[in-house]
């Protein structure tokens, strides 16, 4: 038996991490993201916004589609709610930033539960493709609600402000925005020490012996709606804040794709799939427009080719993914886990 | 007959074509579920590449149509084909979602494709349906909506007819109704497979041509799927006559939304009545229900 | 591994935390699925504290009367009664927080998960900790989690003897755990009446005897109403206060084990004709070996 896991007390035993080297490598993480600003220029520093932003809202996803099992394609549509809730409430209302982002995500939450109401009749694609429906419709409205969206043209967002400190730099956003995928990343991974997350699990594992336990199907799944979507509409409500302008397409239907393909990438029902499926999905494209780069003096109009390469790359990776490795990169992490065992702690 | 009619009359015609367009896509969306349960979105994407295939022969190559016209379809069905033996074939048995997911991924890998072949601006498919317009007594209508109208309507019910008396037809139903029972009656189930998605696939390159005829081709163009989709979810993943059925009268609505209402209210209309349409028959309105055992 | 200092857990087991065994009774139930019908007036009833077995063939609606008494199938007329209360019109969910729990005959665990987090799942309806508790795992989710786990760990994994599985996924268990662990986690539900579809279904004798005296001590030390529905004549002959015989959805007899074993409708039933008394014989000795 490996050290770590003799128990005192059971509180011990339920602990987030459980053994002295994952709390240690917690910290050296933590300590990394607290360095990281310091070390990244104004370009990378854009990157860790948005991966922290796209880690929020693929957490969200993954509670509903990994954990729950109930598969959503309109997760975009309630980043854009978030979005245009505090774009409204910031230049309309001119609350402050807190009360804006977390009023993002509760008006998310509601539209959440009522998309999530067909999962009282249908199931697994039939409720998909509901969601896909639920999209275009909210996008319909996106247009044509004007008074409050700002029609095609959307809204413009004043930089964020807290007490009277603007944080327009990447620098100064980075210390909001990461510190809040931290706590929301956190709550994520405490859903499922409880009872709530249990109850999400069985449902996606069987529902119908879920209902013999005593949990209300309807309920739940409504519940795992409305706080993936709180998720969305607080990542929606970022994205605001750090892009400055909110219109009907910020939030096409290829985010809903692309997020459920970043927990696919990363791996359904693990709070680390959604984490490290996010960072890869965002900084993938990156990565190819360096190789693109790279190899520009060979081949004419690289530049041109980047963006179908990209639309190819991104197919292929969500087809490769569920084809080789269907448990995503959290499998892979925990293979790399395994190999070290406790390295360098103990070995 | 008074204008305001007579403008009725037309749009509805309008309307019932590009229904026929939908109900063939629709067609191909139900040919590979009866035979393999999965939802395939790439059929959207084979629909884009029917076209693109065409205009890359008949204007390429410089093909006379009617021998583009085949070759687009059996490039189509080669796609179905290949994509069945080398990726979908070792996923079924798997969550239904995840082969679905899939099939999005096949899509973007083809829409990558076309763009890297082809570029992404969108193009018009050299004229082979004559554009001189038809007279239904008074009523106008496009000449290409007709010839689309009449092949798709052909097509389905030369389907409908194999589906009913012809050994292979009979065959899918089958594999449709239980995969183990047709194997142990000695129906070759993978050869069913291989033989819905080629079929599928090739349907949904023929319903390409025919839209890229009428609208021109763009690497967007799939998205005419995703209302096809809508048909077949209305009318029952596995039901033919659903297909034809919704996709016409989609077909109809969406005329008349857009002509009355105003273009953009097209895919409110559409996605409303799809959500409707779930939560009276979940299963879709010619579907087959079926029971979940304890 | 956790260890407790308290003495073996189901001798303590405290009848006044856990509510006193129900009665359940039905009452003329028909259930039609289209123009078949699967139930026609059943009738029987389960005392307090005992254990009743329904027997039948194959196909003769002994699980279709599990689904309507769980609330998966709605009696087209009849109804169900629990402790006197009418539960024909309640969902399964409600029937659970009621004191209803089941096993069900092929298997219905949470394959994903450990046998630790399947077991603590029977207690969801007697929880507490809401939404914002769980996100911050603030005091009282913490602290309802740890007195979960101990519970859990003291009276039931012990009593069971699964602690050496405890933290393994459910799907690398054999059949026989797996339905251990089906009626661990019925078991943390606290119920008031048990009801197991087959629990000893595809077991070898070892298992068997061992699930017999859980069922006996599940009955006798934590005052728990058992139905089952079982086709191993052995095991029901053995342990069973009262049997109810279906066949083709209709109770052909009801009585005390030895009286139904000397029916002949029973027999008939099992066989078709036939001497009665030599068949039966020969199904007790074959569910005994
Ligand atoms: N959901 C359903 N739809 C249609 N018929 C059903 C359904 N559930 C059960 N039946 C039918 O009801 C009858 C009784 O089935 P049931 O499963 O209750 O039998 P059983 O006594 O449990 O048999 P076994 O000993 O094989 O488990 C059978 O004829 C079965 O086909
Ligand atoms: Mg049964």
């Amino acid at each position: 038996m490996i050290i770590g896991t003799a128990k005192e007390s059971y509180r011990a035993d339920e602990a987030l991490l459980t053994t002295q080297p994952q709390r240690v490598w917690m910290a050296i993480f933590l300590a990394a993201l607290v360095a990281l600003p310091f070390a990244l220029n104004d370009y990378w520093l854009y990157l860790a916004c948005l991966v922290a932003i796209n880690v929020t809202a693929a957490t969200g996803l993954n509670i509903l589609t990994g954990f729950t099992g109930l598969v959503s394609l309109g997760h975009a549509a309630f980043m854009a709610v978030g979005a245009y809730t505090v774009a409204w409430a910031e230049t309309r209302l001119g609350t402050p930033f807190f009360i804006n982002l977390i009023a993002g995500g509760l008006v998310a939450a509601a539209f959440g539960i009522l998309v999530g109401l067909p999962s009282l009749r249908v199931k697994g694609l039939y409720l998909a493709i509901a969601t896909i429906a639920a999209s275009f419709i909210l996008h319909f409205c996106f247009i044509h609600f004007d008074g409050i969206t700002g029609g095609a043209t959307g809204i413009n967002v004043p930089p964020l402000s807290i007490f009277g400190i603007e944080l327009a730099t990447y620098f100064r956003l980075y210390w909001v925005i990461m510190p809040i995928t931290a706590v929301m990343v956190l709550g994520a991974a405490n859903l499922f020490r409880t009872r709530i997350g249990r109850a999400f699990i069985a449902i996606r594992d069987r529902d119908i012996s879920a209902e013999v336990l005593g949990i209300p199907l309807l309920r739940y799944k409504l519940m795992s709606f409305s706080i993936a979507s709180f998720y969305a509409g607080m990542a929606g409500g970022l994205w605001a804040y750090f892009f400055r302008v909110v219109t009907p397409e910020s939030f096409p239907l290829l985010t809903s794709i692309f997020l459920l393909a970043a927990i696919i990438v990363g791996g359904m029902g693990a709070i680390i799939g959604g984490i490290a499926g996010a960072i890869f999905m965002t900084l993938a494209p990156e990565l190819l427009r360096f190789g693109m780069e790279w190899i520009s003096p060979l081949v004419p109009n690289a530049g041109a080719l980047l963006s179908p390469v990209r639309t190819v790359v991104f197919g292929a990776l969500i087809v490769g993914f569920l084809i080789f490795e269907p448990q995503g990169l959290a499998e892979i992490i925990q293979r790399i886990r395994r190999y070290f065992r406790l390295w360098p702690f103990r070995t | 007959m008074s204008g305001d009619l007579l403008f009725f009359i037309e749009i509805s015609l309008a309307g019932l074509g590009s229904g026929a367009l939908l109900a063939l896509t629709a067609l191909a969306f139900v040919l590979i579920y009866k035979a393999t349960r999965v939802v395939n979105l790439a059929v959207s994407e084979v629909l884009m590449l029917g076209g693109y295939l065409f205009f890359a022969f008949a204007a390429g190559l410089g093909l006379s149509a009617w021998v583009a016209l085949p070759l687009s379809i059996l490039g189509g069905g080669l796609l179905g084909g290949i994509v069945e033996r080398g990726v979908i074939r070792p996923m079924l048995g798997e969550n239904p979602i995840s082969v679905f997911m899939v099939t999005v991924g096949l899509g973007s890998i083809l829409v990558g494709m076309a763009e890297l072949i082809w570029g992404a601006e969108p193009k018009s498919l050299p004229a082979f349906i004559s554009t001189t317009p038809l007279f239904l007594g008074e009523a106008y209508v496009s000449r290409k909506i007709a010839v689309a109208f009449v092949v798709a309507g052909v097509t389905i019910s030369v389907f409908l007819a194999l589906f009913r008396f012809w050994r292979g037809g009979v065959a899918l139903r089958a594999t449709a109704t239980d995969q183990a029972a047709a194997y142990s009656c000695g129906i070759n189930v993978p050869g069913v497979f291989s033989v819905a998605w080629i079929v599928g696939c090739a349907t949904a390159a023929g319903a390409g041509v025919l839209l890229g005829a009428i609208g021109g081709i763009s690497t967007t163009m799939g998205v005419f799927g995703l209302s096809a989709l809508v048909v077949v979810i209305v009318g029952g993943l596995d039901s033919i006559l659903g297909a034809l059925i919704g996709g016409l009268a989609l077909g109809l609505i969406q005329s008349w939304a857009s002509t009355y209402l105003g273009g953009e209210y097209t895919s409110v209309v559409t996605f409303g009545l799809l959500i409707v349409a779930m939560m009276i028959r979940p299963y879709g309105l010619f579907g087959t229900h079926e029971i979940e055992r304890l | 591994m956790p260890k407790s200092t308290t003495p073996s857990p189901h001798l303590v087991s405290a009848q006044d935390t856990w509510d006193a065994p129900a009665g359940l009774s039905v009452e003329d139930v028909t259930l039609r699925f289209g123009g078949i019908k699967a139930l026609s007036g059943v009738t029987f009833s389960a005392q307090p504290g005992s254990i009743t077995a329904v027997i039948g063939p194959n196909g003769a609606g002994k699980t279709s009367v599990f689904n309507c008494i769980s609330g998966f199938y709605r009696p087209s007329s009849g109804r169900i009664m629990l402790d006197g209360q009418d539960v024909t019109r309640l969902r399964p969910p409600r029937r659970a927080t009621l004191g209803m729990a089941r096993s069900f005959q092929n298997i219905a665990l949470f394959r994903g998960m450990t046998v630790l987090d399947n077991i603590k799942l029977g207690r969801h309806g007697h929880m507490k900790t809401n939404l914002l508790q769980a996100f911050f795992y603030a005091g009282p989710a913490a602290r309802e989690e740890e007195a979960l786990r101990r519970e859990v760990e003291e009276r039931i994994i012990d009593f069971l003897e699964i602690d050496h599985i405890r933290n393994m996924p459910v799907s690398v268990l054999s059949y026989g755990l797996q339905k251990r662990v089906e009626l661990a986690r019925a078991l943390a539900m606290r119920p008031r009446i048990l009801l197991l579809d087959e629990p000893v279904a595809g077991m070898n004798r070892e298992e068997t005897e061992d699930m017999a005296r859980f069922i006996l001590d599940v009955k006798e030390e934590w005052g728990v109403t058992i139905l089952m529905v079982e086709h191993d004549m052995g095991l029901v002959m053995d342990i069973s206060d009262h049997v109810t015989v279906l066949n083709f959805g209709q109770v052909i007899a009801s009585g005390k084990p030895a009286e139904v074993q000397a029916d002949p409708q029973v027999a008939a039933a099992y066989l078709g004709s036939g001497d009665p008394a030599a068949l039966m014989k020969r199904l007790a000795a074959e569910g005994a070996t």
